[in-house]
């Protein structure tokens, strides 16, 4: 077989933790290369951690993570991002005296060779233009945002983790990340942490939530309902109340 | 027949100009809030609206034009004293004491900010927590919160320094719609409560839930201000901010 036929990341009992604490308690899941997964949950669910898991950037104390086939349960964070999984925005913070281009030429220097360059990540994203030549340390909250996932992009990643996704954009730049996002739809895996949940059953192709750091629920979005994804919310497997319908 | 009355703004800001370095990022911006009054700010990402509520707070100084708080003009003043005047601010990014708990978090904020004596500081704070719902998380360490309770925090820490007016800069960011719901709820007790309230948010549906007024900056200047459903409607505010007209 070859790698391009395995899954694109492969987690097996997975378990995180912070201290005393169990945040992802034994989670197993399965994704598709160029899947489109949108993850929903609670805030303090574990999702955070669990990308940050998959990146490498939090322990994995149990369990273990398949790319393409190949373990990378213990590869520390910058050889996942040479072997092709792009965390944003969390993954490294910006060097804020350092400008917004040079904060990308590091990101493409330490990541993959591909299609994504400075010139086709501007491309994509025509709010970074004017801000190449500005130091980091001076953006905005949503500039930050759009720089990070800029920076995601570069590496070229075949794994694309993005978490809290929309967070400080203004609605014309979120409308424009997910032309852009869609855009890439079929060239990469793309798992994203969406609070706003008509926006994330309207982009991903399938749907999970987590509760509790357990995987509550799995499906498409054609296939889920409100109710159910809101009592998944909450851990609730059963219905609260029968519907009046 | 009520007498007809002139109400002063609370805070105002008339003629602001604002460069960092060679880049000038608020050009001649008037703003006012009445008091009582809650107000949203919208515009697209890098507009200067942070920039404004750190002109506003003091954070630094204005490159011209002036700031003032219920009437008193405040050129020269540090934010902390506007702290102590009664204006208060959150921060895009939350900025806690992370070693310290929840409590103590507040706490020192009643100390520092207001000058409180440890007797009051203690009995303030203990209020506050029960007022924003971080009572049962009172000693956690505030590393050891999740969002939507870093976010009261910092409403609670701003709330700790006595304000009559609070700044909240996009405090409903990551939150989910139950967590919007909860925040949504505290923000207008607390305006039932007397407090003038800013707030800056891209998240539309809750925002509009609370303000009467919105002002839009664009490119650091005011793009339109007015009637909210008046403001989403300009056809400027929907080209620069919204990007698409709402059905
Ligand atoms: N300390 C600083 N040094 C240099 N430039 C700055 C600084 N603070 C802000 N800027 C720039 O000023 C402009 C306005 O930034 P500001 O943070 O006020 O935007 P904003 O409207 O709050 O945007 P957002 O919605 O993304 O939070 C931006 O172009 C930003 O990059
Ligand atoms: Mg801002």
């Amino acid at each position: 077989m070859t790698s391009a036929q395995k899954p694109a990341l492969t987690l097996t009992d997975l378990v995180g933790r912070h201290g005393q604490l169990q945040a992802i308690k034994g989670l197993s899941l399965t994704v598709e290369p160029n899947e489109v997964l949108a993850v929903i949950g609670a805030n303090g669910a574990g999702k955070t951690t669990l990308m940050r898991m998959i990146a490498g950037l939090h322990p994995v104390a149990e369990g273990g993570i398949l790319l393409h086939g190949a373990p990378v349960t213990t590869m520390p964070a910058h050889e996942r991002v040479k072997a092709g999984i792009a965390l944003s925005p969390e993954g490294r913070r910006l060097f804020g005296d350092m400008t917004v281009a040079e904060n990308l030429m590091i990101a493409a220097e330490n990541g993959r060779k591909g299609d994504w360059t400075l010139s086709t990540v501007c491309d994509a994203f025509p709010q970074l233009t004017p801000l190449l030549g500005r130091l980091a340390g001076g953006l905005s909250g949503g500039q930050r945002q759009a720089v990070a996932i800029g920076r995601a992009l570069i590496s070229n990643p075949s794994v694309i983790l993005l978490d809290e996704v929309s967070l400080g954009l203004s609605p014309a730049a979120v409308e424009g990340l997910y032309e852009s996002l869609a855009g890439l739809k079929g060239q990469v895996t793309l798992i994203v942490v969406e609070q706003d949940l008509t926006r994330a059953m309207g982009f991903a192709s399938r749907l999970i939530c987590i509760a509790e750091g357990v995987l509550e629920l799995d499906g498409t979005p054609a296939t889920l309902s409100r109710q159910q994804i809101t009592d998944a919310y909450f851990g609730i497997h059963k219905a609260e109340e029968p519907s009046h319908a | 027949m009520m007498p007809a009355m002139t109400v002063e703004p609370i805070l105002r800001a008339k003629g602001v100009n604002k460069s960092f370095g060679a880049l000038k990022v608020l050009f001649d911006v008037d703003f006012h809030v009445m008091p009582g009054e809650a107000v949203g700010v919208v515009g697209p990402n890098g507009a200067g609206k942070t920039t404004l509520f750190g002109a506003l707070a003091g954070s630094f100084p204005v490159s011209s034009g002036a700031i003032q708080l219920g009437g008193r003009d405040l050129s020269g003043t540090s934010a902390a004293e506007r702290c102590r005047l009664g204006l208060a601010r959150t921060h895009q990014v939350p900025k806690p004491f992370l070693g310290m708990t929840v409590f103590e978090n507040v706490h020192v904020a009643a100390r520092a900010g207001a000058g409180m004596d440890q007797t009051r500081a203690t009995a303030e704070a203990a209020d506050i927590l029960r007022r924003t719902g971080l009572m049962p998380l009172a000693n956690r360490p505030a590393a050891a919160l999740g969002l939507l309770d870093r976010k009261r925090l910092e409403v609670a820490r701003a709330l700790a320094t006595q304000p009559n007016v609070i700044l909240l800069d996009e405090i409903g960011g990551g939150l989910t719609e139950a967590e919007l719901v909860a925040l949504v709820d505290l923000i207008r007790s607390l305006q039932a409560d007397g407090l003038t309230v800013v707030w800056i948010e891209h998240i539309l549906h809750a925002l509009l839930r609370v303000v009467t007024r919105l002002v839009c900056m664009a490119e650091g200047r005011v793009l339109a201000q007015g009637d909210p459903r008046d403001v989403m409607a300009h056809p400027e505010v929907q080209r620069a901010y919204l990007g698409s007209s709402p059905e």
